[in-house]
């Protein structure tokens, strides 16, 4: 019921620039996650459509109508806070009614309001308590629940999970995502650092790096087609592994040598004279397989960590590049010191030269992005 | 010179003795539980359990010497006639309530304590909101707290020239009446104009602590957290709603606080009504009416005992709830 666009945003604090040239169209009833490192001005970015900042360039519309100078509360937005924010002095309730209250609604109205919001978030009993006598759970649910009865067309969530301990963020996490199952005409725009929120989530997450936009797309598209190094050592836990290397041969698929002494086959294509450029050879630790055959990569087992479901290899944890990392499923017990020899699936690996990927030269026609099924071999 | 070299050696005297006590107590303490050897835990914890009493002692002694024995002094007198020679139970008391100064006392100490504590605080509280919103909100608090630093009498003194009158055919000396007469007015004897005197003086009090109200109060909004504001902000409430539906609230324990502790310094008021108008067209106060028994012409050490104890009993209820007020804000 309302999209947002923003044209070529920009903030700056005095000479300082934390954000520019922002250009990003998110549609009616998408789910978008803002993902970044820290200080990349996600939040900044959510308090600017919020209305809580001051835009510095550019202009923000939602449904086609500018917002730069619309107060907040007019924008038809709702925000959740990563400190809940709740009013400490007010019941659940009167948290979640004093927008309506402002707004002059009747007292019915309030009534059935706050009393649907709390029925949906599992908050009845809890209605009358102040925030103090809550768990964190149920204050991010008051707090969801205060966005909820002002049935805004968008909602912000500024890392809303952060201040939740391991389980119950898994559990806030699967309401949100339900919460947004039940509204699917409304707007949700979260920021978060955690990149399993942003995955889980996401229509499309957007990437930001920089003071800018990284790249916009599909959580698997971005897992899967990176734009850029850092996308891709972003998205994905453990990082993605980078191995230096030269192009020695070219076509639909093409040949590296790697530094370290393997070769690899990447089904990318290259064109002629491309023979010779450096390259870096990307490949996540859980795309990587032992092998008897050619290996990518050849190395001794420095250290392992076993999860039980997976069990990491770290190579090259004493030298000062960064090392090296395996997933391989299952357990592998006693793999300490031994030298094992790995190697990927041509389709699963990227090239990147001087940090941006070969899939996205100019002049190529990328296809669009479809799914790699696992279970293809 | 000698009185140079007397009041040095006092400070030198008692500042060795405190360290002395200090350090010397301790010492003999672990002496005699060594916190090491055999029983070293048991030790310990017994010296950890004598030490607190130890060095609380010097002070616990003082605090009694100086302030618990001249209660019962006073409560020991109150019982007794003029100068504490024959006992006379409660004859005292009974004379204070038949009194007319000091039901008069009693009376404007009563609206000392509303208008008083009420308008610092309110204005306290305007004037810690508005410092922090502007540029020059700092010069500002200065100004406002500076009459902190006053001591009453000489506020005392200030305001009593504010209020300065002279006939109508003399230059005014007086602000109060440099500013009538320029309106066309006439000037006033303001102190003596019953019973409007009375708010004129209670104004030089709100002068002095609404500077400590502002300062509490600046800090407590500051401590407000910034999201709260934001939030209500998101939820369409101005900036007057803001303050009053969630500022306000989230700071009323400061405010309380602030109030009850004005409320204490109202209720022993003195110097400001001593120097002003010593009492008279109808200003007396409980304080300043003690003074008067206790050493004005013939002392009667009997009566202004008792007006002693009365102002205490007073104070002593609002002291209890400030104090669990504070430790409840510290919590």
């Amino acid at each position: 019921m309302a999209d947002l666009k923003l044209a070529d945003i920009a903030k700056s604090y005095g000479d300082v620039n934390v954000l520019k040239n922002i250009d990003l169209d998110i549609s009616s009833g998408e789910f978008i996650v803002f993902v970044g490192p820290s200080g990349c001005g996600k939040s900044t970015l959510l308090r600017m459509i919020a209305g809580l900042e001051q835009i510095s360039g550019g202009t923000l519309d939602i449904d086609g109508q500018r917002m730069n100078d619309i107060p907040p509360s007019q924008r038809g937005i709702a925000m959740v806070f990563q400190s809940y924010a709740l009013y400490p002095h007010m019941t659940v309730r009167d948290n979640m009614a004093f927008a309506l209250k402002i707004a002059g609604k009747s007292r019915d109205e309030i009534r059935d309001a706050t009393d649907r919001a709390g029925k949906m978030l599992q908050l009845t009993p809890y209605l009358d308590r102040l925030p103090k006598a809550l768990s964190g759970g149920q204050r991010q649910r008051v707090a969801i629940g205060r966005a909820l009865v002002r049935d805004p067309k968008v909602y912000l969530f500024d890392e809303p999970l952060s201040n939740l301990d391991a389980a119950l963020r898994v559990a806030t996490r699967i309401e949100i995502a339900q919460l947004k199952e039940s509204m699917p005409d409304r707007t949700m725009v979260y920021v978060t650092h955690d990149q399993t929120e942003a995955m889980t989530l996401a229509d499309r997450i957007v990437v930001l790096a920089g003071g800018g936009i990284a790249q916009v797309g599909a959580p698997l598209e971005l897992y899967e087609r990176p734009i850029n190094e850092f996308v891709a050592g972003f998205i994905g836990s453990p990082a993605m592994n980078l191995l230096p290397g030269k192009v020695t041969a070219v076509g639909e698929e093409t040949t590296v040598a790697l530094a370290g002494g393997g070769e690899a086959r990447v089904a990318i294509p290259t064109r002629a004279g491309d023979e010779g450029m450096p390259v870096n050879l990307g490949v996540r630790p859980e795309d990587m397989f032992e092998t008897d055959g050619p290996a990518l990569f050849e190395g001794k087992v420095d250290l392992t960590e076993a999860l039980g479901e997976v069990t990491l290899l770290y190579f090259g944890t004493n030298a000062e590049t960064v090392p090296v990392i395996a997933k391989l499923p299952g357990i592998h017990a006693g793999y300490g010191g031994r030298t094992v020899r790995l190697a990927a699936k041509p389709e699963a690996m990227h090239l990147f030269h001087d940090g941006e990927s070969l899939l996205y030269r100019d002049g190529v026609e990328l296809p669009p992005y479809q799914p790699r099924v696992a279970s293809a071999g | 010179m000698e009185l140079f070299w007397l009041a040095i050696s006092t400070i030198a005297i008692g500042v060795f003795g405190c360290v002395a006590w200090f350090w010397g107590s301790n010492m003999i303490l672990d002496t005699i539980y060594p916190p090491r050897g055999e029983k070293a835990g048991d030790n310990i914890r017994r010296a950890n359990q004598i030490r607190p009493w130890l060095f609380l002692g010097p002070a616990i002694l003082f605090l009694g010497l100086y302030l618990v024995y001249p209660v019962l002094d006073s409560l020991w007198r109150s019982l007794h006639n003029a100068d504490g020679s024959r006992f006379v139970g409660v004859d005292n008391y009974t004379w204070a309530v038949g009194d007319s100064k000091f039901g008069e006392s009693m009376r404007n100490n009563m609206l000392w304590l509303l208008v008083v504590p009420a308008l610092s605080t309110l204005f306290g509280l305007i004037a810690a909101q508005l410092t922090d919103r502007i540029k020059w909100g700092n010069i500002g608090k200065s100004l406002i707290f500076m009459p902190m630093a006053i001591s009453f009498v000489g506020a005392g003194v200030i305001w009593k020239f504010i209020y300065e009158y002279r006939d109508a055919d003399e230059t005014q000396i007086g602000l109060l009446n440099y500013l009538v007469t320029k309106l066309g007015g006439d000037s006033q004897l303001w102190l003596t104009l019953i019973p409007w005197n009375n708010f004129f003086l209670m104004i030089v009090l709100v002068w002095i602590q609404t500077g400590f109200a502002m300062v509490i109060l600046s800090a407590a909004l500051r401590g407000i957290p910034e999201e709260t504001i934001e939030a209500a902000i998101l939820d369409g409430a101005s900036p007057l709603q803001v303050f009053f539906k969630i500022k306000v609230p989230q700071i009323m324990g400061t405010i309380a606080v602030v109030w009850t502790t004005i409320t204490i310094v109202v209720l022993k008021v003195f110097d400001i009504v001593f120097v002003m108008t010593n009492g008279q067209w109808g200003t007396q106060v409980l304080a300043n009416l003690m003074y008067d028994w206790m050493f004005r012409g013939t002392p009667d050490y009997g009566r202004g005992s008792a007006i002693a104890i009365v102002l205490m009993l007073l104070v002593t209820p609002i002291m209890v709830w400030n104090i669990r007020n504070v430790r409840k804000e510290i919590r």
